[in-house]
């Protein structure tokens, strides 16, 4: 009995599938690859991608309040927050993925995703963000102190604008790093784009054409990301 | 006039005779300033008049450039009064004891001096004309159109008519430090502080900027305290210059009788050396 790997789908007891035959169907199957894309792409807009943009913005204001706040606030304070950005950094976001699902199980699993993701994402950006402020020279607040401009002002106009300049492309990286980790919000039951490939895949036991599509699919959005993200600290250079 | 020796507690410090001809703009009281052990001004006292141009010259490491930071607010005070129009502009004696002033009053203060960094300390990420029009709209208050017109006849006067939509980094040295100039003077200030405001150029351009604060001066009554290693300079706009040895004043007076004829045999070692590398 001849029979492909679609066909087998529509065998009500997968066990029943000879191990034989799947081993002999083609390695790759246009028919089922464009057939499951529409899953996996959607999978991919809905949840890939807003828990990464919305993340991303998320952890680029977080992390700019948190790196202003550890600067600003008195000595005792800062370390309060400066220990808790740590703490969150160290651990793995798998485990802060399950345990403020576990914590907060009235809460809807994409939002805990989004939140875990710029939280847990915020404390590396904070990091870039000191730097880039560090990195502002002396000369520049000695100026803005002759000019007595308020500390709001010397803030948002001058220490922020240069700081960001230089943090740029580590921001950027973060991410895209970001975007890479989504897979694991399936610890998480949200159904993001490589869990729907599995679930697609698994029922014909075809795995080649739904994980290369979700491969296909982040190398499509993180390259241009990496493109952008280059234009974008060209873009922030100062005229010469 | 009040000579820098007068009590602390009794002088008029009150707005009402601030500006009066006769106190002094910048007055130094018993000033100390010390990082850490080292103590780099002491007993330190001496006032600038109204209009007057000072020259602090001396050699590094002798506190000039130290005095032109604690009276723009860079550096803290360690030890002693600094008066900016009869004002305290750190700190007060009260009920005998030395209190931090507040802010707000430091801020009045502040805005009545500008200052002229080595490094120019323009801000990058700025225009020219940006540069110049921050501080007059946002902390005097002015209309955007008037802080403009102004910056424009501020360029203008540096000679930087047509530079004003350009970023400070893609101009050259001589035009930073003169857009600066600019900068400082769009703040209209009393007091005009020159940090070494030559040592970063080329020598070549060293004359534009200074005939441009030369011309500043001729034609404002803007108090000057000036840290300069270029002597002809010094001596074509101060009043008065002091000699600074070991976070002192050895020797003061016009610029033709310091320059001339020094009484301090450090002086004239220290001018012999300085004339002799230019």
């Amino acid at each position: 009995m001849m029979m492909s790997g679609i066909q087998a789908a529509e065998i009500d007891d997968p066990t029943m599938i000879d191990e034989e035959e799947v081993r002999e169907s083609p390695f790759w199957d246009w028919d089922f690859a464009f057939d499951a894309f529409p899953d996996i792409f959607m999978a991919f807009v809905e949840v890939t991608l807003l828990v990464t943009i919305i993340g991303t913005l998320v952890a680029a204001v977080l992390g700019l309040i948190i790196a202003i706040l550890i600067m600003l606030l008195p000595r005792p304070l800062a370390w309060c927050v400066r220990w808790l950005a740590n703490f969150i950094r160290m651990t793995p976001i798998v485990v802060q993925l399950i345990f403020v699902f576990w914590a907060f199980v009235w809460m809807d699993a994409l939002t805990i995703g989004i939140i875990v993701f710029g939280v847990h994402y915020a404390t590396y950006m904070s990091e870039v963000y000191r730097a880039g402020i560090e990195s502002v020279p002396k000369g520049q607040w000695e100026a803005t102190t002759a000019l007595s401009m308020s500390a709001a002002r010397t803030w948002r106009k001058i220490v922020i604008p240069q700081a960001l300049r230089s943090t740029v492309p580590s921001l950027g990286n973060y991410a895209i790093s970001m975007f890479k980790d989504t897979p694991f919000l399936l610890v998480i039951g949200v159904a993001e784009m490589v869990t729907v490939a599995g679930e697609r895949g698994a029922p014909v036991f075809r795995t080649t054409e739904v994980y290369t599509i979700a491969g296909l699919l982040f190398l499509v959005a993180s390259y241009p990301t990496a493109v952008l993200i280059h234009r974008l600290e060209k873009r922030l250079a100062y005229a010469q | 006039m009040p000579t820098p020796n007068d009590a602390v507690g009794i002088r008029p410090a009150e707005a009402a005779s601030s500006t009066s001809p006769e106190v002094p703009v910048i007055e130094f009281v018993d000033v100390e300033k010390r990082f850490g052990d080292n103590i780099v001004l002491k007993d330190l006292n001496f006032s600038v008049r109204r209009g007057e141009r000072v020259t602090l010259i001396g050699p590094s490491g002798s506190g000039k450039t130290t005095i032109l930071r604690l009276v723009m607010t860079l550096e803290e005070l360690t030890g002693g009064y600094i008066f900016v129009d009869g004002e305290p502009l750190t700190h007060r004696e009260k009920d005998g004891r030395r209190v931090a002033v507040s802010p707000k009053e430091q801020k009045k203060l502040r805005t009545r001096i500008g200052m002229v960094f080595q490094q120019f300390n323009l801000f990058p990420n700025m225009t020219v004309l940006e540069n110049i029009i921050e501080a007059p709209i946002h902390v005097l208050g002015q209309s955007k159109a008037e802080a403009t017109a102004k910056a424009h006849s501020l360029l203008e006067q540096v000679g930087l008519p047509d530079k004003a939509d350009q970023h400070p980094l893609s101009l050259s040295g001589g035009q930073q430090q003169r857009v600066a100039i600019a900068r400082a003077l769009a703040m209209d200030p009393e007091i005009l502080l020159l940090d070494e405001v030559t040592s970063a150029l080329d020598p070549e351009v060293v004359g534009d900027v200074l005939n441009i604060l030369r011309k500043v001066a001729d034609t404002t009554n803007v108090t000057m305290l000036i840290v300069t290693h270029e002597m002809s300079f010094a001596r074509d706009v101060s009043h008065k210059v002091m000699m600074f040895d070991g976070g002192r004043v050895i020797e003061e007076g016009a610029p033709e009788k310091i320059f001339s004829d020094p009484s301090q045999e450090r002086t004239k070692q220290f001018l012999s050396a300085v004339l002799r590398d230019a």
